[in-house]
């Protein structure tokens, strides 16, 4: 029981960082049909310019920055990642958004590869250690660790991602976006400056998954230029699993994914996880290629 | 006009055959890799340039054959030549394992899955025991025909120079046969080519199962030439280095290809200096290509009359934005 439930805590705080990264995923996917698999390397940039602030705040990594200054590092890593993907969505893919559909997958290629070993040229490509380490002291419910650290990660992730339901159901902003998801010349036509919204849901989507980064290089405590590729591809797969284009299903699909990995590692052993996902992943596309939360029409985003 | 652009190929090909003798082992060496791609973009071409379907775990079947032959050349000691035809058989069977679940499902998502694919593959051979975990096969033994073994450098750029010269003379008749006509068709209008009477099922599967033949033989070449094969080698960055070679010269434009392919093995070899910034700039060059020539260096040209963009598709249009 008490393995149980300390996979179940294992899981859950990589199910959040799946969930944060699927919103990207899935909020792109809804509003303009493209799967951007650069998404991933936000993930990475997040970890890498929040290493790199951390790194000159705290000088030789000590924790004197105080979790004021980590906060502050933290909020400006996300808005400086949400700003990259402004950028990338303006460079590469609006002059695409209405070419054929290859073009624009191809486009995304190749934004993820420039990403990519553009961070391994910036920071070189062994690994970084994370200058902050989390304290190890935490709660021992019925045998099973979870550290304040795990606590504090899942309670962020669920924050991010209660504002970015909020924002999206009580803002004129989200409401743009949904309105984009359903038709866009009919938006366009009523006024919505829809290069303006896709941009929009470009920096909320690299924004989270910054979050998300950021959060991993705490959690996990080093970092590396392509650890963006494989993440990308579980959140994709969480996305799918929750029924992509659904900002319900992304939390949902990341946490399932998660959990599913966290026990499937358990039983069957560390090196068929990836296996174990990617399974999933094409099970789903092929028997409910609309996931968990898509049997009715489902509110898209 | 024509008989201008015979002539000039059947030179190059005598040039490609007298070239091994002027070269120095280690521009050689390059070639030899150059032709490798010109195999495998070949068969990419198939599945991307004339079908439009994007796949991203092409190396896997480039491992399929590889694997193949190794295992059987090493574990049961078969002849070489008796493995091609088992590892195309095999390349054939995961192209179709792979190509069915992907049918019904719009062309990201196979993408996707085809990546996933990919992926499995790589992890497979390194997990598993009879692919040698991931240390990979070594002690592949030479390919002989007769009493003559191939060992040199010589040898295999000889066999791939025929193989890859096969290759494009396939890839060439069949784009240009009913099949290729369909595939085509069925890159540009799904539902009119089989409003014609075109087997969408049939024709897509048969397009990844040539794919993967193609890419499989490259791959049991590949095990010999270099007698030992590694995991590493079918990465998803091989997989995307080949696609990038396609894209570059041009979707379902043969010499396009070809070109595409010299330039990815050997601006890297020219541009020795900047070996961190290989991936970086051919990462730029998809944008870049994508952006303002999306049809590549040297695009396929069309017979038929009216098309003024031959990349432009028609079936899918409620992702494009009306300003």
């Amino acid at each position: 029981m008490d393995v149980f439930l300390q996979i179940f805590f294992d899981g859950l705080v990589i199910g959040a960082f799946y969930s944060l990264i699927a919103l990207g995923y899935t909020m792109v996917y809804g509003i303009i049909k493209l799967l951007n698999f650069a998404h991933g390397d936000f993930y990475m940039l997040g970890a890498f310019i929040g290493y790199a602030l951390l790194s000159f705040f705290t000088g030789d990594g000590g924790l004197n920055a105080g979790l004021l200054g980590i906060g502050a590092v933290f909020i400006v890593t996300m808005i400086i990642v949400g700003l990259a993907g402004m950028g990338v969505e303006r460079i590469a893919y609006r002059p695409l958004l209405t070419a054929p559909r290859l073009s624009i997958l191809i486009t995304a290629i190749g934004v993820s590869l420039s990403l990519e070993y553009a961070s391994m040229i910036g920071w070189g490509a062994s690994y970084k250690v994370y200058p902050i380490k989390l304290p190890k002291n935490g709660l021992e419910i019925i045998g099973a660790q979870i550290s304040f650290a795990q606590i504090g990660l899942i309670v962020l992730s669920a924050l991010l991602m209660i504002g970015l339901r909020l924002f999206i159901e009580k803002t004129i902003y989200g409401k743009a976006m949904r309105a984009i998801a359903l038709d866009q010349a009919a938006c366009s036509l009523m006024g919505i400056n829809v290069y303006r919204i896709i941009s929009l849901t470009f920096f909320i989507g690299a924004f989270l998954a910054a979050g998300a980064g950021i959060m991993s290089g705490v959690y996990y405590g080093t970092i590396n230029f392509m650890m963006g590729f494989i993440i990308g591809l579980k959140a994709f797969t969480a996305a799918v699993l929750g029924g992509i284009g659904n900002i319900t299903g992304a939390m949902i699909g990341g946490l399932v994914l998660g959990l599913v990995e966290s026990y499937g590692t358990y039983y069957l052993g560390g090196s068929w996880k990836d296996v174990l996902a990617f399974g999933i992943l094409i099970l789903f596309l092929v028997f409910k290629p609309t996931g968990i939360l898509g049997a009715k029409e489902m509110e898209r985003m | 006009m024509k008989k201008y652009k015979k002539h000039s190929l059947l030179l190059l090909v005598i040039v490609m055959f007298i070239l091994p003798l002027l070269l120095d082992i280690y521009w050689l060496d390059v070639l030899t890799l150059v032709l490798f791609y010109v195999v495998l973009t070949q068969g990419l071409n198939i599945v991307v340039g004339y079908t439009g379907l994007l796949d991203l775990g092409y190396a896997a079947f480039f491992a399929v054959g590889a694997y193949t032959t190794a295992i059987l050349m090493t574990t049961f000691h078969w002849s070489f030549w008796l493995t091609l035809p088992v590892a195309a058989i095999f390349a054939a069977v995961a192209g179709i394992i792979v190509g069915t679940p992907t049918l019904r499902l719009r062309s990201d998502y196979l993408a996707i899955v085809t990546l996933g694919f990919g992926e499995i593959v790589r992890i497979l051979a390194i997990n598993l025991d009879i692919t040698g975990s991931a240390s990979g096969i070594y002690g592949i033994p030479r390919p002989t025909i007769g009493s003559y073994v191939l060992s040199s450098q010589q040898d295999f750029y000889y066999l791939i120079l025929i193989v890859a010269i096969l290759s494009v003379l396939v890839v060439y008749r069949l784009g240009h046969s009913r099949i290729g006509r369909a595939w085509v068709y069925i890159r540009e209008d799904e539902d009119a080519a089989e409003a014609m009477g075109i087997n969408r099922i049939r024709l897509k599967l048969l397009s990844y199962a040539t794919g993967a033949v193609i890419g499989s033989l490259a791959g049991s070449i590949f095990a010999v030439k270099m007698s030992a094969i590694a995991p590493l080698s079918f990465s998803f960055l091989q997989s995307v280095m080949i696609l990038l070679a396609v894209v570059l010269g041009g979707l379902g434009s043969i010499p396009g290809v070809v070109i595409g392919a010299a330039l990815v093995i050997v601006l890297p070899e020219v541009l020795r200096g900047a070996e961190d910034w290989r991936y970086l700039i051919f990462g730029v060059a998809l944008v870049i290509m994508m952006i303002f020539r999306p049809q590549g260096i040297l695009p396929k040209k069309y017979e038929t009359e009216d098309r003024s963009d031959p990349e432009e598709e028609t079936n899918d249009k409620n992702h494009s934005i009306s300003v």
